[in-house]
This record gives structure tokens, C-alpha cells and sequence, in this order.
């Protein structure tokens, strides 16, 4: 893309992923690890709402109608495989093989676009049995979690696929390997959350029914503002 | 993508109003950070002064319930997230790569991305006022208070989705900061050799990044609760509206340490300075403020004790804040350790430090004194808690700030302002704000509900309110002194000179206002107190300090000014102000809402493809 440019310019000044740090550690590389430990609390957060609503939801479709443990079992190794090319990737960007960075690059892309695309068949089937992003808590908690992982890896897949074209278009320059190498870090990252949300939502979660305690609340609830009006 | 990173050259001005839309500088940025908190402060000041009119006496009728509502959601979320936040940006800015001996902080252009944030953010939240839609919910905004059929109109929706767009930019600088203090540190300055405000800016920074994920979640979720018909806080679905409370004190506590902390960093700058002697205790205070870092994730449920969490809840709740107390308490003994048999300067600067500190303490007393959860049920929603904030955030983080604009305020614009003004103002600062609010102690134990928007004859509170109303007044007429005195002193004051207070730390061992390149050689640090250290072996040997060796400015490597982070920013605004559009038919919304999101997608990869230099600027350089 840029590097059209850099063949007319080469840089005068070396580029600033070759800076001297106090630490070593190259910049980017620290963002990247504060972001992650950033992006932590926020799915903290969000699992953590998902967990105190769980099993609260009064009307269904519930998590045991709806949750299919076996079809996202697959999707789930498919994820957990495309950590695995991932890695295969960074490891030939730091031996320098661009041919198969690409290659390796290029089957995590198909990977991870893999789960997404079980992720949007989940999620339209759950459509069609019932369960809107309105309909209970559970589906209110449940599709603003998986759907911002979904996201996260909608992200990893469209900067993914901005490296393997780099890297098509010019095999000396860029990526350097620790472009890859902090893609990757992102990747495992999000690969991490969707064993947390999996185990949770779906291996544990996954059998929750309906809740009496929140029947007899809401029955409470109803009890006094009828007392009001 | 090719056609916009080749037809677009980088900015070269230097000068007028494009080179401060595209500059990277810190220094610049810092500046703009400063004046738009200050422009955010007069706004908050006037809802302020609105709502001391309104309680001046009984039963009076300046403004509706639903105004005072507007004027007391609007104050407190400006002057926490439009006012002392960016203030604590403006000094994180224009200093840290000074103090740690840098040419800039680490990632320049993500630094304009998150002023240019902070503005738009507070700017949409504002435009609400346009279309008389203002959010009224309080600061806090409790749920189910905030639910669409409790808080009609798009109030609320102004509310969340600017603070989103504000926390944003906070996230952006905190990256920034972290990563700055950590990798770009002079030869020598090893961590416990920083200066106490890079200390206090590191941990504020951390604590930004940790805490604002649990904000931006609890937004989401508001918003999907009014935008998309969600449940989280929903009521009649089984949804808990504790749950809204749980996740903003969990975020609220450590917001309060991202207050206070920078300017607990300034105070510990400049009561050494005027004291002529090392701070007391360095390391002491360093451990202090770390350990009132990690506890602040600890005591987020003080701030719902009546909420009826239980007694073990309670219990755990006000030990942990008691304890919190100790390390603040140990920092405040470390200050009046420093003054203690030091040759104390009363310069403004100093006078405000003080200021700082004797407040801080009365704020102090007041917070252990709810903590305390059987106390804290008289208290709670009374008078006696706003008396007990603005003791911390005004005699803490203002007098704070006021404290680092007159000590820095020689190196930032070159020149000295006036003394005597300067020391008017503190006074008047002083007894104004303690007028204003220790009154409302008693208003509040004499049961003082807050956020009531008048209170009927014979409680016995129209005194109080009086002299609360009147000592606003006074903090008003010292603020117009100031802002005379700043800008006078801009124009007539009298040139500074690098070093005027013989002051410890690197940033005045260059010229006032600092070279765009800051340091002509980066220095090399050999201890705490680094410019002390370099003064005092010169002194010693019978030499001057030399000056700065000239160098010619082509010669240093700056990062190039950008558009990208104003377009990016404007795109993430886009995304935000989009879903707030009403025009008749509703789902007009989002596709508007998505054309900020291309926006900001193609200002991400112009930013990222962009050249890291300006061509011909280059070429040119290359010629002399």
C-alpha cells in the first residue's frame, strides 16, 4: 500500500520500531500489553454481568432450549487451531520467510473467519428460535458478550489480512516481524477470553433454566405497585 | 488507500490555526488540553453559580426542578470529566517528556487522537443544551432512574454516549503516559529517581487504563438498555439496578484517585522547591501513592452503604476505607515534613501547595468520618457529603492545579506573573472556598437533603446558604483576577529566565517557553533532584550551569505533524453524535452513526500508511 512510497523515499531516519527504549521493550509491544491488560477489565466486566444474571432470566427461550455445546464445541477448536497458525506465522516472520508468513497468515485468517462465520449462524439461528437481543437477560447479557469477542475477532481478522497483503506486496520491507509478533499477541489474547466465555456460557452455563428467585421478585415487584396504584 | 496517503502530503506549517489542528508537539498539546479545561471550568462554574442562586433562600423560584437538575448532572460531570481530568492531562503533557528527559512522549499522534477526542466528547455532550436535551440523572446517573420510560428524551443518551467518546480519549492517553514514563526515560533515571509527578502520572495512568474498560461497559450497557430495547438494568425483565451502582463505584473510587493523584504529583514538586530541601521521604511517598492506587479498587462499596448490601458488606467496606486513609495520611506528613525547618518561600505557587494540604486534610477528616457505616446513614444524600467532595476536589485537585499553572506558568510562557495578583487570589480563593462549603457541614447534619431544588422556611438553613452563595462570589471575583492576571502577565510580565525558582527537576534546566525540540542533548540523570545535583557540582567547582549548547533544529528528528488524529477523532464522535440524530423516522440513526465508523476506519489506515516524515521538509533540511 505505503510502500509505493517508500521506494521512491527510502526512510532517512530509522524506523520508529528500531528506537532505543529504557526498557528494551519496543513501544508498540508495551501498548500492546497495556492494552490487553485494558481490554482484561472489560471483558472482566462483561463476563461478570453475565454471571450475575445467569440464571436469572424469567421468560425463555433459556440457555438449555437454545445453547448447542457440541456445534461450538468445533467452532471453539477452530479458534484454538488458528492460535496455533498464528504462531506458526510469527515464527517464520522471524526467520524471515515471507512466503510462508503469508501462508501461515493466510490460514488463520480462513480460521478465524471459520468461527465467525459458526458465530453469525449461531446467532441468526437463536433469531429464528425466539431469542432476541430484547427478549430476556440472558440474551441481552448473552449476545453483548459474545458479541463484542465476535468483534474483537472481526478486528484481529481485518488487521491479519492488512499484513498478509503487506507482506504480498513487499516481500524485503514490511511487515517486520514484530508487526507480526504484536498481532499475534492480540490474536491470543482474544483466543484466551473465548475459552473464559466457552467454559462459562456454554460448558457450564449452558443447562441454566429459568429463575425462581427472579419469578418471585418480579411477582414482589408486581405486588407492590399494584399496593401503589 | 494508495490515492489518499499519496495525494495528502503531511502538514508543514508551523504557524496559525492549521499547524494547532495537526500538531503533535506535547508542549502544544498540553496548552490546548489547558485553555479547553479552563473553558469547561467557567462552563461548570456558571451551572455552579446557577444552582448557589437558586438555594440563596427559602422557597425561591430562579430555576425549575428539571433546570436544577440539568445544572447539577452538567456540574459534576464536567468538572470531573471536562475539567480536572484534562487539567491532569495539560501537566501529564506539557511535563512528562521534560521531567523524564524526552523529545515527546511515545506515540505523538495517538496524543493529538486523545485531545481531539476530549474536546469532541465534551463538545457533543454540550450540544445537548442546543436542543434543550440535558442530561439530569446526576453524575452518577443510577439506574433505573436512567431507564427510557424514568428519563425521557435523549438526555441520558447525550450523557452516556459522550462519556464514552471522553473515555475514549482518557484510554488513549493513559496508554500514551504508561508506556512514555516506562520506555522513555533519560540515561540514568531510573524509577526511583523520578520526579514524584512522573511517579503520580505513571499510577494515575494505570489506574486510567484498568478502570475506564469498567465505565465503558457499564455505558454499553445504558445504551443498550435505551437504544436497543436490552434488560441489563430493566427492572420487569429481572434485571438489578445495583448491578449499575457495583460496576460505576468500581470504576468511581479509582476515578477519584485519578483526581486527586496529579495533583498530589504537582504539590510534591513544589512544597521541595520553595522549602529549599529534598522532599522528606521520597520513597515513602512514591509507596504511597502505590499503595492508594492498588486499595482504591477496594472500597467502591462505601459510596452504597445504604443501598442495604448487608453488615459483613458494610463491615468490610468501612475498614478497607479507614485504612485507606493511612497513606494519604502518610503522604500529608511527609509534605509538612519537608516544610518543617526548611527555608520556606510564601511565593503564590507554595501558598496554593499549602492551600493543597490544610484543605486536603479538612476533606480528609470529613471522608473517614462516612466511612464509618453507621455514621454514613445520617450522612448520606445530605449536604454534609457535597461539603465533603468539594474539600478534596476543590481544595484538593483545583487548588492543586492552581498550584502547578503559577509554578510552571514561568516556563510555559517565558514569563513571570504578577505576585501580588497572584497572592490576592490565593486568599480570596481561600476564604471563598471555604465560605462556600464548610457552611454546608452543618446544612447537611441539620439534614440538608442534596439535589433538592429548594427547601421550605424554618429548617433553619437560609443562613447557611447565604454564605455559601456569597463565598461562590468570592471564588469568582479570584478567578477574574487570575484570568487577568494570566493573560496581563502574558503580554507585560517580566521575561522569567530558564530557572527562576532554582527548582530540582530537568524541565527548567532549558529555555522558557522550551525549544520545540526540548532538549538540544538529552541529559544524563546521576540522581533524585537531577537539576540540584548538576547546579550544586557546578556551584561547587565555582562555575555557572553552561547553557544549552546550540543546535540547529533541522538537525533534530520531530515527529511531523498529522491530520489523521483530528479526522480519526472526528470519526469516533461521528459513530456517537450519529445515534443521537432524531429526524422523524428513528433508524436513520444508525446508518448515519455507521458513515462515522467508515470515517474513522479510514482515518485508522491513512494514520497507519502514513510517510514517517513530510518529503520535501526533508529534502529541504537536506539542502543547508
Amino acid at each position: 500500500m505505503a510502500h509505493a512510497d517508500t521506494t521512491h523515499a527510502p526512510p532517512a531516519h530509522p524506523p520508529a520500531h528500531e528506537e532505543e527504549t529504557t526498557t528494551g521493550i519496543n513501544h508498540r509491544k508495551l501498548l500492546m500489553w497495556v492494552f490487553l491488560g485494558s481490554d482484561c477489565l472489560f471483558f472482566g466486566s462483561l463476563i461478570a454481568t453475565y454471571m450475575v444474571y445467569r440464571g436469572q432470566s424469567i421468560v425463555g427461550p433459556y440457555p438449555r432450549d437454545i445453547i448447542d455445546v457440541p456445534i461450538t464445541t468445533v467452532s471453539t477448536f477452530v479458534l484454538l487451531m488458528s492460535s496455533f497458525t498464528m504462531v506458526m506465522g510469527v515464527a517464520a516472520a522471524r526467520s524471515g520467510n515471507q512466503k510462508r508468513l503469508i501462508q501461515w497468515l493466510v490460514l488463520t485468517i480462513i480460521l478465524g473467519g471459520t468461527f465467525i462465520g459458526f458465530q453469525v449462524y449461531e446467532f441468526n439461528l437463536f433469531r429464528v428460535e425466539g431469542l432476541r437481543y430484547e427478549t430476556n437477560l440472558f440474551s441481552s447479557t448473552f449476545f453483548t458478550l459474545t458479541g463484542f469477542h465476535g468483534a474483537h475477532v472481526t478486528l484481529g481478522l481485518f488487521w491479519l489480512a492488512c499484513l498478509a497483503i503487506m507482506a504480498a506486496r513487499n516481500p524485503a520491507g514490511r511487515p517486520s516481524d514484530l508487526d507480526v509478533d504484536i498481532a499475534g499477541l492480540y490474536w491470543h489474547f482474544v483466543d484466551i477470553v473465548w475459552i473464559v466465555i466457552f467454559t462459562l456460557l456454554y460448558l457450564i452455563g449452558g443447562f441454566d433454566g429459568p429463575s425462581e428467585a427472579g419469578h418471585a421478585a418480579v411477582q414482589g415487584w408486581n405486588w407492590v405497585t399494584g399496593l401503589i396504584s | 488507500m494508495v490515492t489518499i496517503t499519496g495525494v495528502i502530503p503531511r502538514p508543514s506549517t508551523y504557524t496559525g490555526l492549521w499547524s494547532w489542528l495537526t500538531t503533535v508537539d506535547h508542549k502544544r498539546i498540553g496548552a490546548l488540553y489547558g485553555f479547553s479545561a479552563f473553558f469547561f471550568f467557567i462552563v461548570g462554574g456558571i451551572e455552579a453559580g446557577i444552582m448557589r442562586l437558586q438555594l440563596i433562600t427559602s422557597d425561591n423560584s430562579l430555576v425549575s426542578a428539571d433546570w436544577f437538575n440539568a445544572m447539577f448532572t452538567m456540574h459534576g460531570t464536567t468538572m470531573i470529566f471536562m475539567v480536572i481530568m484534562p487539567f491532569g492531562a495539560t501537566f501529564f503533557n506539557f511535563l512528562i517528556p521534560l521531567m523524564i528527559g524526552a523529545r515527546d512522549v511515545a506515540f505523538p499522534r495517538l496524543n493529538a487522537f486523545s485531545y481531539w477526542t476530549f474536546l469532541f466528547g465534551a463538545l457533543l455532550m454540550h450540544a445537548g443544551f442546543l436542543i434543550g436535551q440535558v442530561p439530569d440523572a446526576g453524575w452518577f446517573s443510577y439506574a433505573n432512574l436512567t431507564a427510557a420510560p424514568f428519563s425521557e428524551g435523549k438526555g441520558l443518551d447525550f450523557w452516556a454516549l459522550s462519556l464514552q467518546v471522553l473515555g475514549v480519549a482518557s484510554l488513549a492517553a493513559g496508554f500514551n503516559f504508561v508506556v512514555t514514563i516506562i520506555n522513555m526515560r533519560a540515561p540514568g533515571m531510573s524509577l526511583m529517581r523520578m520526579p514524584v509527578f512522573v511517579w503520580m502520572t505513571l499510577v494515575t495512568s494505570i489506574l486510567l487504563v484498568l478502570a475506564f474498560p469498567i465505565i465503558t461497559v457499564a455505558l454499553i450497557e445504558l445504551t443498550a438498555d435505551r437504544q436497543f430495547g436490552a434488560n441489563f438494568f430493566n427492572t420487569a425483565a429481572g434485571g438489578d439496578p445495583i448491578l449499575w451502582q457495583h460496576l460505576f463505584w468500581l470504576f468511581g473510587h479509582p476515578e477519584v484517585y485519578i483526581l486527586i493523584l496529579p495533583a498530589m504529583g504537582v504539590v510534591s514538586e513544589i512544597i521541595p522547591t520553595f522549602s529549599r530541601k529534598p522532599l522528606f521521604g521520597y520513597p515513602v511517598v512514591v509507596f504511597s501513592g502505590i499503595v492508594i492506587a492498588i486499595m482504591s479498587w477496594a472500597v467502591w462499596s462505601h459510596h452504597m452503604f445504604t443501598v442495604g448490601l448487608g453488615p459483613i458488606a458494610n463491615s468490610v467496606f468501612t475498614i478497607t476505607t479507614m485504612l485507606i486513609a493511612v497513606p494519604t495520611g502518610v503522604k500529608i506528613f511527609n509534605w509538612i515534613g519537608t516544610m518543617w525547618k526548611g527555608s520556606i518561600d510564601l511565593r503564590t505557587p507554595m501558598l496554593m501547595a499549602i492551600g493543597f494540604v490544610s484543605l486536603f486534610i479538612v476533606g480528609g477528616l470529613s471522608g473517614v468520618s462516612h466511612a464509618v457505616s453507621p455514621s454514613d446513614f445520617q450522612q448520606q444524600d445530605t449536604y454534609y457529603i457535597v461539603a465533603h467532595i468539594h474539600y478534596v476536589l476543590f481544595g484538593g485537585a483545583i487548588f492543586g492545579i492552581f498550584a502547578g499553572i503559577y509554578y510552571w506558568y514561568p516556563k510555559i510562557t517565558g514569563k513571570m506573573y504578577n505576585e501580588l495578583l497572584g497572592k490576592i487570589q490565593f486568599w480570596l480563593m481561600f476564604i471563598g472556598m471555604n465560605l462556600t462549603f464548610f457552611p454546608m457541614h452543618y446544612a447537611g447534619l441539620n439534614g440538608m437533603p442534596r439535589r433538592i431544588y429548594t427547601y421550605a422556611e424554618g429548617f433553619g438553613w437560609e443562613g447557611m446558604n447565604l454564605l455559601a452563595t456569597i463565598g461562590y462570589f468570592v471564588i469568582v471575583i479570584s478567578l477574574l483576577i487570575f484570568i487577568h492576571n494570566f493573560f496581563r502577565s502574558i503580554k507585560k510580565g517580566a521575561e522569567a529566565g530558564h530557572d527562576p525558582w532554582d527548582a530540582p527537576t530537568l524541565e527548567w534546566s532549558i529555555s522558557s517557553p522550551p525549544p520545540v525540540y526540548n532538549f538540544a542533548e538529552v541529559p544524563v540523570v546521576r540522581g533524585q533532584d537531577a537539576y540540584w545535583i548538576t547546579k550544586r557540582e557546578a556551584q561547587a567547582r565555582g562555575e555557572t550551569v553552561p547553557a544549552e549548547p546550540h543546535v540547529d533544529p533541522t538537525t533534530i528528528h520531530l515527529p511531523s505533524p498529522s491530520y489523521w488524529p483530528l479526522i480519526t477523532s472526528f470519526g469516533v464522535v461521528w459513530i456517537a453524535g450519529g445515534l443521537l440524530i432524531d429526524v422523524g423516522w428513528d433508524y436513520i440513526r444508525f446508518p448515519i452513526s455507521f458513515v462515522g465508523g467508515i470515517i474513522t476506519i479510514l482515518g485508522v489506515i491513512g494514520w497507519s500508511l502514513e510517510p514517517p516524515a513530510e518529503e520535501h521538509h526533508e529534502a529541504a533540511a537536506g539542502h543547508h
